[in-house]
């Protein structure tokens, strides 16, 4: 029986007080590495999936408001833009490639985004890599959908099944296209971006599906709402929500980001995702910072109830220290008899928090994805993350040593005399 | 009196006093145990008697002066070699709460050993293991019977902790035997009994035995009373020089 095992025994008899102690770390450890995997997570996705389109243009709004809708679903259009001003600028001699997109309408809550070829073509993520298809072809005619993988999954989609689309991004959609019903001929490889999520039909379906919609509607005045849409949508012949583009150089992204802000036409917006998305951090920093050093209390909090746990149990070891002493064991002994309590409570609460936020993020992917919009995958810790839980567990070290040095102190003030 | 040779613990000149704490609080001129003596310690509370106990056993060290155990000096020792020396030599009972709660009374009985090689030793050329030694102790000390050794140390009667603490003292045969008021949380005869229980296990063990007690009664048996106001100066100073107040 060494001291390691009389630590565990000592351990074992305060096995509740110690197990609330490793609760409350395990928690307060989950919180601040699930905060800290969330926004790494978080900037690793949106960066991925926008590191291969050079521009991006919509109407006139902010570039993150842009941004946050042309790529990843959030939030919608405040306006179209005219499928003229696509084709005159998607011919400019600086432009290699060009990608429209429609949107606004959702199939069970997935986002159906209006496209062509290019986008199949040209789309790429997490640097170079480009869409493949895992089961089927690219759509080729307007009756025709491509499923993003987790789409296709969530759905219980084969090839060749119908599919029905409802006007409108979410679940609860007022209207449906019942009349128009698509044939999937294609499924999406897993990209771990919005693709995933998204259901793609060519824009000639995207627009007929309204169009056809109109003619079949004959009592449309019934609903105001309805004839609402309708006027907004299709004043125009054709319209596209944004476009994305991959230019020949890069270094000419700038200049032609320009002139695009000075289009003639009607009032667009260019802007370079990668800027965009800084400007994006900027604004969530704050809120990024505040989660981080509440994370952090939290942490210090759990830290402090092992010392409090600890610290009770004071008196009650003074007594096992004399005992101790008397049968030979050194001041050192009995010092490290506490440190190694608060180093084991300390890394169990971290290993545990550790175990409990990757299974969160794992058995959480599909709601965090839902509710968030964001594709978490579950890696192993960053350096960065391994540095922050061993600063936690130096500091349950730090914290450990309160009550160790005191004992120790006992041990040499107290003799043999066995303090009641 | 022996020869300071032959002695098997020796004072000279030992002054002890708390840090922050004007005075001594002993001063012992000279003071030598013979082997195999039971010494009987007496003084009010406060004289000073777990002091004396902790600068034999070697936890404590004194200001001035030195000690001398089976011709080992104690203050030419560091701290280490004390508590090794501590556990190979010394058995020890406490007043109270002799016992970690958390071992069985077998491990509480086998503690020593962790800490000393030459007690492991001695158990185990006398019964073949530390167990089987903590079980013959614990078998004459009438602790052995599966019933008693099962239960958890905190279930056990004071008599019956006090008793498996004597064992932990006497496994593996240390010289000194240091009991600091083992009776006092006892009835008078029970008291009687546990210091009969006492000597029988010194005698076969051939221990030395310091026993300090407040209560007078107890001294008959013992073969010296020490009555530590007589031999602590620092006493006798105080209360001579309270005589000239008065």
């Amino acid at each position: 029986m060494s001291i390691a095992s009389l630590a565990l025994k000592s351990f074992r008899n305060r096995k509740f007080a110690t197990g609330l102690a490793i609760i409350s770390i395990t928690l307060s450890v989950t919180l601040l590495m699930g905060v800290e995997i969330l926004r790494d997570q978080a900037k690793a996705s949106f960066t991925n999936t926008v590191s291969g389109i050079d521009l991006i243009v919509g109407a006139r709004s902010s570039p993150t408001h842009l941004l946050l809708y042309s790529v990843f679903g959030i939030g919608n259009p405040t306006r179209n833009i005219d499928w003229s001003s696509y084709k005159e600028i998607s011919q400019h001699p600086q432009v290699n490639w060009s990608i429209p997109i429609s949107m606004g309408d959702s199939h069970a809550g997935f986002r159906v985004l209006g496209t062509d070829n290019n986008y199949f073509k040209y789309y790429r993520y997490a640097r170079d890599r480009r869409l493949s298809l895992r089961l089927g072809d690219w759509f080729e005619h307007a009756d025709e959908v491509v499923l993003g993988a987790e789409a296709a999954v969530k759905l219980g989609y084969r090839l060749g099944d119908e599919v029905i689309v409802a006007h409108g991004a979410g679940n609860e959609s007022f209207i449906t296209h019942d009349d128009k019903p698509f044939h999937v001929v294609g499924i999406l490889d897993k990209t771990g971006t919005p693709v995933d999520r998204t259901v793609l039909v060519s824009l000639g379906g995207f627009d007929g599906m309204h169009d056809d919609w109109v003619s079949a509607e004959g009592d449309q005045a019934h609903d105001p709402l309805l004839g609402k849409h309708i006027d907004e949508n299709h004043a125009l012949d054709r319209n596209i929500s944004a476009f994305m583009l991959g230019l020949k150089s890069r270094a000419a992204a700038i200049g032609m980001q320009r002139s695009i802000n000075q289009f003639d036409h009607e009032p667009l917006s260019a802007i370079l995702p990668g800027v965009a998305l800084l400007e994006l951090w900027e604004i969530v920093s704050l809120v990024e910072n505040t989660l981080f050093v509440i994370s952090v209390f939290v942490v210090i909090v759990g830290l402090f109830s092992m010392l409090i746990i600890l610290m009770a149990s004071m008196n009650e070891r003074r007594r096992e220290m004399a005992i101790l002493r008397s049968v030979g064991a050194r001041p050192v002994h009995v010092f490290s008899l506490i440190i190694s309590e608060a180093v084991f409570i300390t890394l169990a609460g971290i290993l545990l928090g550790g175990a409990l936020v990757s299974a969160i993020m794992l058995f959480g992917q599909n709601w965090i994805a839902q509710q968030l919009g964001l594709f978490v995958t579950l890696n192993w810790f960053t350096s960065n993350q391994l540095v922050i839980l061993s600063l936690v567990a130096l500091l349950g070290f730090l914290i450990g040593l309160i009550p160790g040095i005191r004992i120790y102190r006992y041990s040499l003030i107290d003799g043999m005399t066995v303090r009641v | 009196m022996q020869a300071s040779t032959s002695a098997i613990i020796t004072f000279e000149k030992l002054r002890f006093g708390w840090p922050r704490q004007q005075g001594f609080l002993l001063d012992i001129e000279h003071f030598q145990v013979v082997p195999g003596e039971r010494v009987f310690f007496r003084g009010p509370s406060g004289s000073g008697k777990s002091s004396l106990l902790s600068l034999i056993a070697g936890v404590l060290v004194p200001q001035s002066g030195s000690i001398s155990i089976l011709g080992n000096s104690l203050s030419e020792m560091n701290s280490a070699t004390r508590d090794r020396f501590r556990a190979d030599h010394f058995g020890i009972i406490f007043q109270q709460f002799n016992l970690i709660p958390y071992l069985s009374v077998e491990e509480n009985v086998t503690l020593p050993c962790q800490f000393s090689a030459l007690r492991t030793r001695r158990a185990t050329t006398r019964s073949g293991d530390i167990k089987q030694e903590a079980l013959r102790l614990l078998n004459h000390l009438d602790m052995a019977d599966a019933d008693t050794i099962q239960k958890p140390v905190n279930e056990l009667s004071v008599g019956q902790q006090q008793r498996v603490a004597v064992a932990r003292a006497l496994i593996g045969s240390p010289e000194i035997l240091i009991a600091d008021e083992p009776t006092s949380s006892m009835d008078a005869d029970r008291r009687q009994a546990f210091i009969d229980l006492l000597f029988r296990e010194c005698h076969e063990s051939k221990s030395t035995l310091l026993f300090v007690s407040h209560d007078n009664s107890l001294q008959g048996s013992f073969d010296r009373g020490v009555e530590l106001d007589e031999l602590n100066r620092t006493v006798i100073d105080n209360s001579s020089r309270l005589k000239e107040v008065f």
